[in-house]
């Protein structure tokens, strides 16, 4: 006869869900939980990758001249940016399972400030957008799009138009994710301040580093999709 | 002399372990939150069902009386909208998969107690959104949102409309990660992948497709709020847009949503007809598999949409050929539910009595499939009144039957209390009579050339759509009945006990209705799904039961 479930639950973990039978089941259920929406995430994001593909085989050229526009140097720094940020966040889950309170805050808080620093340059690039007339539709009142490119013969600026709202809205799902992503880092410093993680308990950082990575994965994808693709080709605008 | 007597306890469950509105709006018990949606979904259906009545009474006459045509637009579309999205997806799966995915495994509840909880305020949230859209002048677009004019040309509310949908999908992906997760992770010792009721298997290939598919509706929708808002070409032809992407990426999860409304069905009906058969399920690996290749076959199939929308023709050729191919795994499960009844025990209680009716209106629904997933006669049948009573069979005939059988035979386990069965009995012939009668006429009309979606018709087919209205009345009435007698028993009918049915799965083996944990104790399962005892002893089910319970 198996034990009476008061008695299993007796000299568990605190942080042990009266429905997980022991620390080990509910771990595993988080970190599947959160691969299982990381999947969700993916089909999300691939409905706009498939209208890039689309479009970007359609309107070469358009696609090109637009691409072009954007600020390469802004959008490298900005991956570096990411790239490092995923370092500090696998350092914060490293340091979180070998019981490394100081580094584990450290590392949090270097992730967020790096979250901050991409959601900064990401910003000065959409003002010059917008100083620019880049902003697709009537997205934003009294400055519809209305940019002043050198177009060459037979590329329409309703294609390049077409480019910059793939872009508005790839680099903005994105960013979004990381306002997200960096509000849960916040909730786990707060955490982690008061010293609720330690070896035996850490899956809520390493299931948010999984989701932080993600994101920064997405921005890999989408840099040399937006920033470097055929930029050899659209030399007329810069 | 007086003698003490102690008061003997009452049987504390999850209904009346807490009580109180705070404990129901709050609560994390899977069990609960089931009623939460039972009440939600049903409130729904109620509002889909009376647009229903309003379509079904303006097609008694050839002419516009009862309603004009730009009414009748936003009627159909909203009932479309409130069906598909708010009654048939959660349907099954957030009502009777809620309660019953933790107490087939053996599991106190859910993965993600607090999850399910957020589900049912996002769908109530979802909701709430579009029964404003309703109230504030309603959508008119159908529930496709074909562009561009949905996009465009639409003076209806499509953009509220969208957002409650975009919002509800969000509750149907986080039920799905957690039933994948709760059947991962929680199952109880013993209970192995080839153990587990054929009812999770279909739950898992469903939550396959809520969970891959949703996300692709949710951002479609999302950029066709964005066209409509700030004017960007996405899908207008004339800024450069391509309308048939709408409809790919639209398609991409409203097929495989069918799915989603009729794989909990054939869970059920894998339930019901096996244990009322008191049989073991003919090939059970094959109807587990079945699940998830129609899941699979599913998400490859939604090209045949686009037949008569200028898709080429060799994508039109491969579609084709996938969506005959989806039709096996299909077959496969009504084939091994007929082998199943074959030399079986059958009892004939009102959940057979819809199971029966399922396999029939299911095979109807599905093989007129067949005639639309054929290049040559879809381009006849696109679009007409064919297509409406193909997708009626499997979605009313099929899903519905399936909930309603369902909501019977874990009534008692639900609530404590049988139904009256003779009403119950009584009321799913009603069913299965109006439903004929109104949806077999729709297939000639369909094939005689009567287009959907149109309100004015040609007086010659005014027979067959008075047959239709009658029967949608017929129907309507046998779907009135089970809601008066459900809620009558709840409170004056016959006390249940933990296993009215005599049956062997684990559901069975706790109280009726169980405690808030579900099991006393952890459950060690070492039988095997539909595991009935041999036909040559007397009182199979009893003896059985007994064994079990020593075993237990």
């Amino acid at each position: 006869m198996a034990e009476s479930y008061a008695a299993e639950h007796e000299a568990s973990h605190p942080a042990l869900q009266h429905h997980f039978e022991n620390m080990e089941q509910q771990r595993e259920a988080g970190t599947l939980g959160m691969w299982v929406f990381l999947v969700t995430e993916i089909m999300f994001f691939g409905g706009m990758f498939l209208a890039y593909t689309l479009y970007r085989s359609k309107y070469p050229e358009a696609f090109a001249v637009a691409s072009n526009h954007l600020d390469i140097k802004l959008g490298a720094v900005n991956t570096a940016v990411l790239i490092l940020s995923s370092l500090t966040m696998a350092m914060a889950v490293f340091s979180t399972q070998l019981g490394r309170l100081k580094a584990q805050i450290i590392y949090l808080i270097l992730t967020i400030i790096l979250g901050l620093v991409f959601l900064g340059i990401k910003a000065v690039e959409y003002h010059e957008k917008y100083v620019d007339h880049l902003i697709p539709g009537t997205l934003i009142p009294g400055n519809p799009f209305n940019p002043h490119l050198e177009l060459p013969a037979g590329v329409s600026m309703r294609h390049v138009e077409m480019f910059y709202w793939i872009y508005f809205a790839m680099t903005g799902m994105h960013a979004v994710h990381m306002i997200i992503g960096i509000g849960l880092l916040s909730v786990l410093l707060y955490f982690s301040a008061k010293g609720r993680y330690s070896p035996e308990y850490h899956s809520p950082i390493e299931v948010s580093g999984l989701y932080w990575h993600f994101v920064d994965i997405v921005w890999i994808f989408l840099f040399p999709l937006l920033y470097l693709l055929g930029r050899h080709l659209g030399g007329h605008a810069g | 002399m007086e003698t003490f007597v102690p008061p003997v306890p009452s049987r504390i469950n999850y209904l009346n372990a807490q009580y109180g509105l705070k404990s129901w709006l709050l609560t994390k018990d899977h069990k609960r939150i089931a009623l939460l949606y039972l009440g939600s979904i049903s409130f729904f259906f109620l509002v889909g069902g009376l647009y229903a009545m309003f379509i079904r009474l303006e097609l008694l006459t050839p002419q516009a009386d009862l309603l004009q045509s730009t009414t009748y637009n936003k009627v159909f579309t909203q009932h479309g909208i409130i069906m598909v999205f708010f009654f048939l997806i959660p349907s099954i799966p957030a009502t009777l998969g809620n309660f019953l995915v933790p107490m087939m495994i053996g599991a106190k509840d859910l993965a993600f107690p607090r999850i399910n909880l957020l589900s049912w305020y996002i769908y109530l949230l979802g909701g709430i959104v579009t029964i404003y859209a309703l109230l504030a002048g309603g959508v008119d677009t159908g529930w496709t949102f074909y562009t561009p004019f949905s996009t465009t040309f639409s003076n209806s509310y499509v953009v509220a409309t969208g957002l409650g949908i975009f919002i509800n999908g969000f509750s149907s992906i986080l039920t799905g990660l957690n039933f994948i997760v709760t059947i991962h992770t929680m199952r109880a010792p013993g209970m192995t992948w080839f153990r587990l009721p054929l009812f999770i298997w279909a739950h898992y290939a469903t939550s396959l497709i809520m969970i891959l598919g949703t996300p692709v509706i949710a951002i479609t929708v999302l950029l066709l709020a964005f066209e409509r808002l700030a004017h960007i070409g996405i899908f207008d032809p004339a800024a450069g847009g391509d309308p048939v992407l709408f409809q790919h990426l639209f398609w991409f999860y409203s097929h495989p949503a069918v799915y989603i409304m009729v794989l909990p069905g054939m869970g059920v009906i894998s339930e019901l007809i096996a244990n009322f058969s008191r049989k073991n399920i003919f090939g059970y690996s094959f109807v587990a598999f079945s699940s998830l290749a129609i899941a699979v076959f599913g998400f490859l199939v939604w090209g045949h949409h686009l037949f008569v929308a200028g898709q080429s023709l060799y994508a039109g050729m491969i579609f084709s050929f996938l969506s005959f191919a989806v039709s096996i795994p299909s077959a496969i499960k009504v084939f091994n539910w007929t082998a199943t009844l074959y030399k079986g025990s059958i009892s004939y209680d009102t959940p057979m009595l819809y199971a029966l009716g399922f396999i029939g209106l299911f095979t109807i629904g599905g093989m007129t499939g067949l005639f639309l997933a054929a290049l040559a006669t879809d381009v006849h049948l696109s679009d007409t009144y064919f297509v409406v009573a193909h997708f009626h069979y499997i979605m009313v005939g099929g899903t519905l039957l399936a909930y309603l059988g369902g909501l019977h035979y874990w009534w008692p386990k639900i609530t404590g209390r049988m139904y009256p069965e003779g009403w119950g009995r009584f009321s799913a012939l009603i069913v299965f009579v109006g439903f004929n009668l109104t949806f077999l006429p729709q297939f000639l009309l369909g094939y005689m050339g009567m287009p959907r979606r149109y309100h004015v018709y040609p007086a010659e087919f005014q027979v067959l759509h008075v047959l239709s209205t009658a029967g949608a009345s017929i129907l309507g009435v046998g779907l009135l009945i089970p809601l008066f007698y459900l809620i009558w028993s709840m409170r004056y009918g016959k006390i249940a006990e933990s296993n009215p049915w005599h049956l062997p799965g684990l559901e069975w083996r706790t109280q009726s209705p169980p405690p808030t944990e579900n099991f006393e104790y952890t459950p060690i399962v070492t039988w095997e799904a539909y595991e009935f005892a041999p036909p040559e002893e007397t009182r199979v089910v009893g003896k059985f039961r007994e064994e079990a319970v020593e075993k237990f």
